[in-house]
């Protein structure tokens, strides 16, 4: 038992040393060492369970030449610092940090570790070594408010949300408009509860949007407890981030997915090519990065119908949904008939559409 | 506003109550006793993930319910071991027990993190529970049943029996107690116990009838209003049974308010609410110089007796 | 054999530090067993948890950097403790400290000058310790009792912060996210002092940890603290007036609570919702922790903080989850709360046969 207590000291006292000689020795034989910070556990069935599966598919995908190490539950303060320093001290060469609140951190470290290579997800401050990536969530969530705009009777939808951030607002308004287009007299009824994950709020939020007329539930929030209420109440809803048809097999129609791998195995090539360079990255259906899980058996093959031409559209670029005209609950008129709201604007919005109701 | 949807409503608020009424409930006889035990939030978790876990692994949910009520009260006894009879601080001792809860349902947790269970049904026939107009006496979780009759039988334990007088003396002047030939200690003992088997199925209501998955820390900090909840009672039974469902009507409100567009006030000052109003009530009942609604005048402090 | 406890003449001192440190020992042979018993590699990840945070050269900054706040909130919880008075509020304190300061930060963001940070530093320390005097005058006003008001007022805090941040000084450069603006490099304490690796929190601890030793042990002040703990009606005799100390003891320990959370906030250099770490609370652990003295405190305070270290170091190196930093904190203070015992009391054994008239 005193070995490990000898190889765990020159560990410590070769990490310390060897930070020269790593970046000179950067040979391929040598794998690419891959860090993850996520925000919670793996098996959340949500937000950090997706990017695990995507660095699963990036060791599936490259085998020998990468070696992954992630750390889950990294809260967004100063102790994700000492975390990232040391997944940097520890070889790891390309680190991904899967959560908005970790940019000051990502920054301040990479600052440190020049040779490292930073990615912060659904960020917006780069550097040399740090990028940017997110996804075009919102292409999926036109697809569920097509769905959502056809199935639901009532015409009204409850929406639960988490913060008012452009993420959020993007989505909802996409999935309105996206109704909308389906059925003009779609409202929708947003509530934003101030966390990204309390089943029990989520539940007695569904609750209440349920008994105020919405039959289709849509959400932003991490935990599968809003689409348990829907089955139990007999109405519709959706997976958040991943397939959570098993968690409500009636009321599940279908999920939006995120889909990480692509974008993982394609920056560690980058990086062990040498061509890995600072970018900011949006990838969306057409690049595989948002999918649609499968529909639910119930779901009619004209809703079914609808739901591909828009996935079609996406893919062949002849769709979008934030294309004008666009109004504001107001009734300005945000984007002209023809025009499309750029990725710029999307990234900072913090106006809703028109037919979403919101406190 | 139809029926159907002041039932709903009301429906709504009775989910949302019951878990903080049970955990006040537990607190409320510790209190009486004498101890203070600040960690509900540790109990109820460690319940959360029993019940949720046995409830899966067996496939029979009072099994689960069960197993809760033991780990509650286990957990429980760790703090009383401490503090009864070691003589450690309550305060400090009741929020380690809290850490120690967390700590424990995260790490069980781990392993069933993306598993659903089917949620505890009404023990009621179907025809009466989801009957449109009966289902708001017949279409509730045990939970919900037992929670009322337990703070109402409990009102009557501590007003109306024997044991419930002796308690309160135990809880009011324990040197009296003692040299009458109560064993304060035990019966110390006893109530911390009944706390944190009280807080387990409290707990379990969350990841058993609520929203019948496990995650981390999913109770939320509904322990803490647990405790501001027995403060808000004045340690009785009644306005307990009163001010949870006045809490539960208040983060209703919250979401009704939300979800009809007319949130008024901005949604950090609902969330405050039931806290502020806690205290509010506190330097009212305080203030009073009459002994109605009074804490108990031993709780936190340890029984060191002369002879 | 019989086997009682007889209550010493006066508390032992070899007990007093003897007990943690046994306490300490006593739990990495639990946590070996239990992590060997939940399929981790024992005693490496005890070894990551207790060790690796104290010999690696590397960690001794992040150490620092977590002893800091905790001992600068505790110093201030200890004065409290030995008058028998328990923020259990610190958190809110350390968060209304941080909002203070971020509110000079927000009305200076485009001045400069060297006053600046001394500003934000006493207005975080004022309303820190107005904040504390909130549940002040509940207690001497209306005989409320302090531990449950200061925490309700602790989820006060936490609402008043996300309001702050999502609304009237939420960055209007941060997409709408919920966090305010960084602040300058006017209003940013360096992150360490030189090249040395030591966070100017240390720092404050450690002149911090020197000036309560001094007035606890050599002020009559300090000697009042205790006496109204001890023996309040004996106190009160001496003319101690015990609503005075309530006062005292609660508004110092809200500003040491909200100098924690200044010093905090120009490490974190913005507030956002994830900044209430729980400091407050893990304080009043490392208050008790050590006994309530300044030395104690200071010492309790780096011990736990290795904890916290070596959670996330058995993080990245065995993963195991980081709810066991959590978990050995609170099995460690079990630990100590119950060998609090041999302090007050020595086990004593009579191989004698029993005789109930007979006492040792």
């Amino acid at each position: 038992m005193t070995k490990f207590t000898r190889r765990d000291f020159i560990k410590a006292v070769s990490a310390a040393s060897a930070l020269p000689l790593i970046g000179a020795s950067a040979q391929a034989a040598e794998p690419l060492k891959v860090g993850f910070i996520f925000l919670g556990p793996v098996g959340d069935y949500g937000w950090t369970w997706a990017h695990n599966k995507g660095r699963l598919e990036l060791e599936a995908a490259l085998g020998g030449a990468v070696k992954t190490t992630y750390v889950e539950n990294v809260k967004e303060d100063a102790s994700a610092v000492p975390i990232l320093r040391d997944l940097a001290r520890q070889g790891n060469k390309l680190i991904f940090a899967t959560s908005f609140g970790y940019m000051d951190q990502v920054l301040e470290v990479a600052k440190e570790f020049p040779d490292v290579k930073f990615e912060h997800c659904t960020g917006f401050k780069r550097a040399a070594n740090v990028s940017t990536y997110n996804s075009r969530f919102h292409e999926g969530r036109a697809v569920t408010g097509t769905i959502a705009g056809k199935v639901s009777k009532s015409g009204v939808i409850g929406y639960l949300g988490s913060f008012k951030i452009p993420e959020v607002v993007m989505g909802v308004n996409a999935f309105t408009l996206a109704a909308q287009a389906v059925n003009p007299k779609i409202q929708t009824k947003l509530v934003m509860i101030d966390s990204w994950f309390d089943p029990a709020k989520e539940t007695a939020a569904t609750e209440t949007l349920a008994n105020l007329g919405a039959d289709v539930i849509a959400t932003h929030t991490d935990s599968p407890a809003p689409l348990q209420y829907a089955q139990k109440k007999g109405v519709f809803g959706f997976g958040q981030g991943a397939d959570m048809s098993k968690f409500a097999p009636k009321a599940h129609l279908t999920a939006i997915e995120d889909i990480w791998g692509p974008h993982y195995i394609a920056r560690a090539k980058a990086a062990i090519d040498g061509s890995w360079k600072s970018e900011d990255s949006w990838d969306g259906i057409k690049e595989g990065a948002v999918k649609v899980s499968a529909y639910n058996a119930s779901l009619p093959q004209d809703v079914q119908d609808a739901a591909n031409k828009i996935i079609e559209g996406y893919k062949a670029g002849s769709y979008d949904v934030f294309t004008g005209p666009i109004y504001d609950q107001a009734g300005t008129l945000k984007v002209k008939a023809g025009e499309k709201l750029g990725l710029g604007d999307l990234a900072t919005i913090d106006w809703y559409v028109k037919g979403i109701q919101s406190a | 506003m139809t029926l159907t949807f002041i039932i709903d409503v009301l429906v709504t608020i009775i989910g949302i109550t019951t878990p903080i009424l049970l955990a006040a409930s537990g607190e409320l006889v510790v209190e009486k006793s004498g101890v203070i035990n600040l960690g509900v939030e540790g109990m109820m978790l460690v319940g959360t993930i029993a019940g949720f876990a046995v409830t899966f692994e067996t496939g029979n949910p009072w099994l689960g319910i069960l197993v809760a009520m033991l780990a509650g009260a286990g957990a429980a006894t760790i703090f009383a071991v401490l503090v009864l009879s070691l003589g450690a601080n309550q305060v400090a001792t009741g929020l380690a027990l809290t850490i120690f809860g967390i700590g424990l349902s995260s790490l069980i947790g781990s392993n069933y993190v993306g598993i659903a269970i089917d949620p505890v049904e009404s023990p009621f026939p179907p025809a009466l529970a989801n009957e449109s107009f009966w289902r708001i006496i017949f279409g509730h979780s045990p939970f919900v049943y037992f929670a009322i009759i337990l703070v109402l039988a409990i009102g009557w334990f501590i007003n109306k029996t024997r044991a419930g007088l002796v308690l309160r003396a135990v809880g009011e002047n324990d040197l009296s107690a003692h040299s009458i030939g109560y064993p304060v200690i035990a019966i110390r003992y006893a109530a911390v116990a009944f706390g944190g088997a009280i807080a387990g199925i409290a707990g379990a209501d969350f990841s058993m009838v609520i929203s019948p998955l496990w995650a981390e820390q999913m109770t939320a900090g509904r322990g803490w209003i647990a405790l501001a909840l027995v403060v808000f009672a004045g340690w009785r039974a009644g306005r307990l049974l009163a001010g949870a469902y006045f809490f539960g009507v208040l983060m209703a409100l919250e979401l009704y308010a939300k979800a009809s567009g007319h949130a008024i006030f901005p949604s950090q000052f609902w969330a405050a609410m039931p806290y502020l109003i806690a205290v509010i009530v506190l330097a009212l009942i305080s203030s009073r110089d009459g002994k109605d609604g009074k804490a108990p005048a031993c709780l936190g402090k340890p029984f060191i007796p002369n002879g | 054999m019989r086997l009682w406890l007889e209550k010493r003449l006066e508390p032992s001192r070899t007990m007093l530090v003897l007990t943690p440190v046994l306490s300490v020992i006593a739990i990495m042979m639990l946590g070996i067993i239990i992590f060997d018993g939940l399929g981790y590699d024992g005693p490496q990840a005890v070894w990551e948890l207790f060790f690796t945070p104290v010999l690696d050269v590397y960690k001794w900054r992040d150490v620092a950097s977590k002893a800091a706040p905790l001992i600068i909130i505790a110093l201030g919880l200890s004065l409290g403790n030995q008058a028998k008075i328990w923020n259990i509020g610190a958190e809110g304190q350390y968060i209304l400290g941080a909002i203070g300061a971020a509110g000079v930060g927000f009305v200076t963001q485009s001045m400069t000058g060297f006053w600046i940070i001394p500003l934000m530093i006493l207005v975080g320390m004022m309303c820190g310790a107005f904040y504390a005097a909130i549940p002040a005058v509940l207690r001497t006003r209306y005989g409320v009792s302090e531990v449950l008001s200061s925490l309700m007022f602790v989820y006060v805090s936490l609402q008043l912060l996300s309001y702050l941040i999502t609304g009237p000084w939420k960055d209007p450069d941060g997409h709408n996210f919920p966090q305010t603006a960084q602040l300058t490099t006017a209003q940013l304490l360096p992150r360490e002092l030189g090249d040395s690796g030591i966070p100017p929190g240390l720092l404050v601890a450690l002149i911090a940890a020197a000036l309560f030793y001094i007035i606890v042990s050599r002020t009559v002040f300090g000697f009042s603290v205790r006496a109204i703990g001890e023996a309040p009606h004996a106190a009160r005799y001496g003319g101690f007036s015990s609503n005075g100390i309530v006062w005292a003891t609660l508004m110092i320990s809200g500003a040491m609570a909200g100098l924690a959370g200044v010093l905090e906030l120009m490490q974190l250099t913005r507030l956002n919702l994830g900044y209430p770490s729980g400091y407050g609370f893990t304080a009043i652990i490392v208050s008790l922790l050590g006994r309530s003295h300044p030395i104690g405190v200071f010492i309790a305070g780096i011990v736990l903080a290795v904890t916290y270290v070596g959670g996330q170091v058995a993080q990245t190196v065995v993963h195991v989850p980081n709810a066991t930093a959590g978990l050995f904190q609170a099995l460690l203070l079990f630990a100590i709360l119950a060998s609090d015992l041999l302090v007050r009391y020595r086990i004593r054994i009579s191989l004698a046969s029993s005789n109930k008239g007979a006492r040792g």
